[in-house]
């Protein structure tokens, strides 16, 4: 810390590094740790009315966890509702993230590789351009793309591929379309600078040595990619798991996200404590999930950085 | 187990740009066949032809009598080392020379104990477990070359491997090089724009200028016999004097260069197409051919002064100047040959040691 600050002294000149120091740190604090700290408090207390806040009733708890876990019965049974939902939005998450990395290592690839110059800018542009719109209207155009009389439906019949219209909706395909979608740009960014700068021969190696396009990708340039890889999912996962948004606007009736539940306690529940306990849940599980698969494919948290 | 290879009118073009001006040639298995060229000349792009990166636009590339065109690179029977090398940094010695087997999927044990034959060969035993990036400049360049023949490949295309090493390494590799590819026995194609590598390693050489091969034959006939301008100023040292020919007996010429009475200069079966009297020529002579003349009335003698010297210890580097024109002279130091810096000096050469050739494109310096 001291020899970071040193450095930027030395190199920026002591107003500018002060200014810089304490920018960064009451970003750091105010915005982002002294808010979960608010909700961790929050997570451990009894959900009391404004006037015995403070008072004798106003102690720490772990109720509201308890909840999560056993659900409003007093006996041993578990939620199974509230804990089927966090399995349901984590394996939602993590079939958007692999998918999102599917459809995006080949436009990586294209972009870093194959396209040089005004090609790969126009390229770059026209994958940004559709994010000058707002999160919420890109989420009511899918709904309209896929509801019962949107483009997609009325094509599919049009085409005679089938008969009744499809509810894409309640079926969540709508709903993944959009999440995936939605975060695109998180996954080809880090995949494109981590093949960027893979030298070209070594590709060209590989091939001159007998491996084909699959083994090229496999031995080559997806080692290599790793880190970007790794970094490129963390964001779409995290980002996934935690949107809003998308679901309310494009889940189906019967289906929860996660999110959703911590937006109902806090908001028609009237219960902050318990919707901060069910955000921390949300929070722990999806940073350990995270380091455990990072752990799995041994990529340590130093190289995603670079 | 090594196949010949023959370019059959080659043309490489990118839009209007000409790469390749019809290559024409054969290479023999277990050759040893180097192209000489300044960079931008087309050999490398030549080397991707065969290698299998480039499709010729007209003409056929022959692999052991077999046209290659829509054969990919993996399926071709040779191996390229790349300028860069282009070892794989996040593998291990041995994982990046069992590269090849592993693609073809040889068995664990079968990578390793080739990888460590291979080894043996490029005289690093023991070093499989080895970090690429522990190894030193020369380590990587003979690793690369084990990775290349670990499949053992017909050919092995070499694309100026030694260019990033320093002088002694380069020298050293040199002849490490030219003992594998006896060893091996295989067809070495080498890419280089060092006329030393070049004429040190190589069976045959072709030089190459502007996508057109100028001259295919072995160091001595290249270095001694050049049949084009481009070459005969491109390889070694040489001095040019721009003249006319008087006579051609088809034994001698005798060439008017201005420089007082006319040159004599014998013809060679070897050397470049005949001149005629009256054709404009290019007079050639090394600078190791100009000699001080011992004697009055010698053949080919002319006169000089003195501008400069450089010492190279072994060699004295001596710029003289006839007429306005500067020539190089190179001697040995072996104290016999003072030059008087305020006289003029006669030098002269052998009849045939001069080479004439029609007037081209000469290699910038």
């Amino acid at each position: 810390m001291r020899d970071l600050f040193y450095d930027l002294v030395r190199r920026n000149g002591m107003a500018v590094s002060i200014y810089l120091m304490l920018a960064v740190s009451l970003w750091v604090f105010i915005l982002i740790i002294l808010p979960q700290l608010t909700m961790l408090d929050y997570s451990f207390r009894f959900n009391l009315p404004p006037a015995k806040i403070g008072g004798p009733e106003d102690v720490y708890t772990l109720e509201q966890y308890r909840y999560f876990f056993q659900g409003s019965g007093a006996s041993d049974g578990l939620n199974t509702l509230d804990i089927g939902i966090l399995f349901k939005t984590l394996l939602a998450a993590v079939f958007v993230t692999v998918f999102d990395l599917i459809i995006c290592y080949p436009v990586a690839f294209v972009l870093a590789k194959s396209s040089t110059g005004a090609k790969a800018r126009l390229l770059v542009l026209a994958l940004i351009v559709p994010y000058w719109i707002n999160e919420i209207l890109r989420a009511f155009a899918f709904r309209i793309l896929f509801g019962a009389t949107g483009v997609i439906n009325e094509t599919g019949m049009g085409l005679g591929l089938w008969d009744t219209p499809i509810d894409f909706i309640r079926q969540d395909v709508a709903l993944y379309a959009g999440l995936a979608y939605a975060y695109i740009l998180l996954m080809i960014f880090p995949l494109y600078n981590a093949i960027e700068s893979l030298d070209r021969n070594q590709i060209e190696a590989a091939r001159d040595m007998g491996a084909n396009w699959w083994q090229v990708h496999a031995k080559v340039v997806i080692p290599y990619a790793k880190p970007g890889i790794a970094s490129g999912m963390t964001m779409v996962f995290m980002l996934t798991s935690g949107a809003l948004a998308a679901p309310q606007i494009l889940g189906g009736p019967s289906n929860l996200w996660f999110t959703q539940l911590v937006y109902q306690w806090f908001n028609s529940g009237g219960n902050w404590p318990r919707g901060s306990a069910y955000a921390m849940v949300l929070l722990i599980v999806c940073i350990a999930l995270v380091l455990l698969v990072m752990r799995l494919f041994k990529v340590s948290i130093g190289e995603i950085k670079q | 187990m090594t196949k010949e290879i023959s370019l059959e009118h080659v043309w490489v073009e990118f839009g209007e740009f000409t790469a390749v001006h019809k290559a024409n040639l054969n290479i023999a298995g277990g050759e040893f066949f180097s192209f000489l060229g300044p960079s931008g000349c087309g050999k490398t792009t030549l080397l991707r032809c065969i290698s299998g990166f480039q499709e010729p636009t007209r003409g056929k590339v022959k692999i052991g009598g077999q046209d290659m065109r829509g054969v990919g690179p993996n399926k071709r029977p040779t191996a390229l080392i790349f300028q860069n090398l282009a070892l794989f940094p996040l593998r291990s010695v041995a994982d990046n020379i069992a590269f090849p087997l592993e693609v073809r999927g040889v068995d664990k044990k079968t990578r390793r104990k080739r990888a460590d034959e291979l080894l043996e060969l490029i005289a690093l035993p023991g070093q499989g477990d080895k970090k690429v990036s522990e190894l030193s400049g020369g380590q990587k360049q003979r690793v690369a070359i084990a990775r290349a023949l670990a499949v053992e490949p017909d050919i092995l295309l070499l694309d100026e491997p030694l260019s990033a090493l320093d002088l002694k390494l380069r020298q050293h590799m040199r002849t490490e090089l030219r003992a594998i590819q006896k060893q091996v026995g295989l067809t070495f194609i080498y890419i280089t724009h060092d006329q030393g590598e070049a004429l040190t390693m190589s069976d045959r050489i072709a030089v190459m200028n502007k996508g057109k091969i100028e001259q295919i034959g072995d160091g001595k006939a290249i270095y001694d016999h050049p049949t084009t301008s481009f070459v005969a100023s491109f390889v070694g040292e040489n001095n040019v004097l721009d003249g006319t020919v008087l006579s051609n007996d088809g034994k001698v010429m005798k060439i008017d260069a201005g420089l007082g009475t006319p040159f004599t200069v014998e013809n060679h079966p070897a050397g470049g197409p005949a001149l005629a009297p009256g054709d404009a020529c290019h007079l050639f002579v090394r600078p190791e051919a100009l000699r001080l003349s011992k004697d009055d009335g010698a053949i080919n003698q002319f006169e000089t002064n003195f501008i400069t010297e450089e010492f190279e210890g072994n060699m004295r580097h001596i710029v003289m100047n006839a007429s306005g024109t500067d020539l190089k002279l190179s001697l040995i130091n072996d104290g016999t040959n003072a030059i008087d810096a305020n006289t003029p000096v006669k030098l002269d050469f052998a009849p045939e040691m001069g080479i004439a050739l029609k007037p081209g494109e000469l290699a910038s310096a």
